[in-house]
């Protein structure tokens, strides 16, 4: 008897041990192609670093043309728009999802879920294309300041591509309460609307803290969108009107520059920079998380 | 039409479309050296070139369904890259080389064209002329206001291009004499999106290559002088710039034919056709 389970223990361990080799190799490939990519990143960008040019980046001007070469105004732009769009579709999402789970009518709830389902299907492009003629012309005659290429108009487009992540991803976790939760909550005599600030938010606190990751790692990460909308220009917004650049429109727009100038090899330190943005925002949050557990 | 991926989808579409069309209006002459050559011949770079390329390539592949040409945009910076890195076999490019590329990739540049710059506003603009010294004010942020030079009351909206627009270089060193841009300029991508920003925006001012204007914008005149190929070629338009094309070392068998067809008399016809002035070779 001892014999026989012992056998079948084996052979269990070794599809077992299959699984888990597979896995850890799929895990180390992703994680090497990260670390490989910022190895690259930081290989190239040396020359930067390594001369006197440092100072050069951090500055808040660029223009290549009187040899000033400075990033931040991208970096203040790629985060000025995460927050922005964030502060916007983050509450949108959560909105979404408490309507569908318990606070909207039953017929309302599958529509939206299967609209929001759509939206993650559409292009970026179609969003970029829609806002410059029908949100950038609108937003240049309403508040007649401004030519509509905007931060603004960039918030408004990016919160539309990043609804659809944290709604779904906040979906998901409230879904895994469901039903059983609701029975006993409503049998202890929660509305639904106490059920959810009571019982299914707290409870998903991970689902929440991860659609935030994930969702400003998506609006800091577009490139199109703020490429097509937020006017690129390469300074620090004083208004929502005021017209910005992101670093990834910014690595766009300066990539076809003559290879080796200082102009292309800065775009290796604004790269360095995007990394560092959602590297530095994932530790905080997940920094937050570890402190609250 | 703003990025340059859908350049390339676009100009890749229209070229495999329109072939079979024109297989009708075959003329030879000048097409005689494609006669035995078949392969493929891929282009990128200025978006300045596309019309004139796209027409060229189209007559070619017509005359002889082997040969295939593919053109793509992209902007002169990515016309030197792509060609000096072997990815395409002629880039092309709205400015001349500078010495460290040719250094660098070892190429051969050929001007075939001469454009004009051409400082465009919103067709609702009432403003007709502008003196040089008022442009270059206005494109550093120091004329804030339509009404200060002549115009209706209202805010000027500021349009310039890439740092590796060829557009952008002539405008800087001819009009603006290598003066500031004012860093709160809106900058778009291509000459495709100068014009579509420029059509909507009333206020807007911003400047493209004559070869690419249309109703939609409307030229303004610099110191009387219309933005024209006419007052271009007579020399009394100065903002103009040589159109290349450029290879690595040698042209290829292939692209040696595509640039000899570009300035022969078809050549040269297709180049006066929309709006360059052809240079010969």
């Amino acid at each position: 008897m001892d014999t026989y389970r012992c056998l079948n223990d084996t052979r269990k361990g070794l599809v077992e041990t299959l699984i888990e080799s597979w896995l850890f190799v799929a895990a180390m490939i992703s994680a090497i192609a990260v670390g490989a990519i910022l190895f690259f990143l930081i290989y190239f960008a040396w020359p930067i670093f390594h001369e006197d040019h440092l100072w050069k980046l951090l500055s808040w001007y660029w223009r290549p043309f009187q040899d000033q070469f400075g990033i931040l105004p991208m970096v203040a732009g790629s985060v000025l728009l995460g927050i922005s769009s964030m502060l916007l579709a983050y509450p949108m999402g959560i909105g979404v999802c408490c309507c569908v789970y318990g606070l909207g009518p039953r017929w309302l709830s599958g529509l939206t879920l299967m609209i929001v389902r759509i939206m993650t299907s559409v292009p970026t492009v179609v969003y970029g294309f829609v806002s410059v003629f029908l949100l950038v012309p609108f937003l240049r005659e309403f508040f007649y300041h401004g030519s509509g290429f905007s931060w603004l108009a960039a918030t408004l487009t990016l919160s539309l591509l990043v609804l659809p992540t944290v709604t779904l991803i906040v979906n998901a976790q409230f879904e895994l309460f469901d039903p059983e939760i609701r029975l006993a909550t409503t049998a202890l005599g929660f509305s639904p609307i106490k059920q959810l600030i009571w019982v299914v938010i707290p409870a998903s606190y991970k689902g929440l803290l991860a659609a935030a990751v994930l969702g400003f790692g998506r609006a800091v990460g577009d490139t199109i969108i703020s490429l097509m909308v937020s006017g690129n220009s390469p300074q620090f917004p004083h208004s929502m009107l005021d017209s910005i650049r992101t670093l990834t429109a910014h690595v766009a727009l300066v990539v076809s520059t003559e290879a080796g100038s200082m102009a292309y090899n800065s775009l290796f330190a604004a790269g360095i920079m995007l990394f560092g943005v959602s590297a530095l925002v994932n530790g905080a949050l997940r920094f937050i998380r570890a402190g609250s557990e | 039409m703003f990025s340059k991926l859908n350049q390339r989808i676009l100009v890749g579409a229209s070229v495999a479309f329109l072939v079979p069309l024109l297989c009708v209006s075959v003329y030879a002459g000048n097409l005689d050296q494609f006669a035995k050559i078949s392969g493929t011949l891929d282009i990128a770079g200025g978006t300045a070139h596309i019309p004139v390329m796209k027409e060229a390539a189209q007559n070619i592949m017509a005359y002889n369904p082997k040969v295939r040409i593919t053109i793509a945009g992209g902007g002169s910076g990515v016309g030197v890259q792509k060609v000096g890195k072997g990815l395409v076999q002629i880039g092309n490019t709205g400015r001349p080389l500078t010495q460290q590329e040719v250094d660098t990739y070892g190429l051969k540049t050929f001007p075939f064209a001469v454009d004009g710059v051409a400082v465009i506003v919103n067709p609702k603009n009432p403003l007709k002329d502008l003196k040089p010294d008022q442009i270059a004010e206005i494109f550093a942020g120091r004329i804030k206001n339509w009404k200060d030079v002549g115009g209706s009351d209202a805010e000027i909206h500021l349009y310039t291009r890439d740092e590796a627009s060829g557009t952008r270089e002539v405008f800087w060193k001819k009009l603006l004499k290598k003066g500031a841009v004012a860093d709160k300029a809106n900058v778009v991508p291509s000459n495709g999106a100068m014009k579509v920003s420029v059509a909507q925006d009333p206020d807007a001012i911003g400047y493209m290559s004559i070869g690419h204007v249309d109703a939609s914008v409307k030229p303004i005149s610099i110191d009387g002088v219309v933005a024209n190929q006419e007052n271009a070629l007579n020399g009394t338009y100065g903002v103009v710039r040589k159109l290349y094309m450029n290879t690595k070392g040698n042209p290829s068998p292939i692209a040696q034919a595509f640039l000899e067809y570009v300035f022969s008399t078809d050549g040269t016809a297709i180049i006066s056709k929309y709006g360059y002035i052809p240079l010969s070779k």
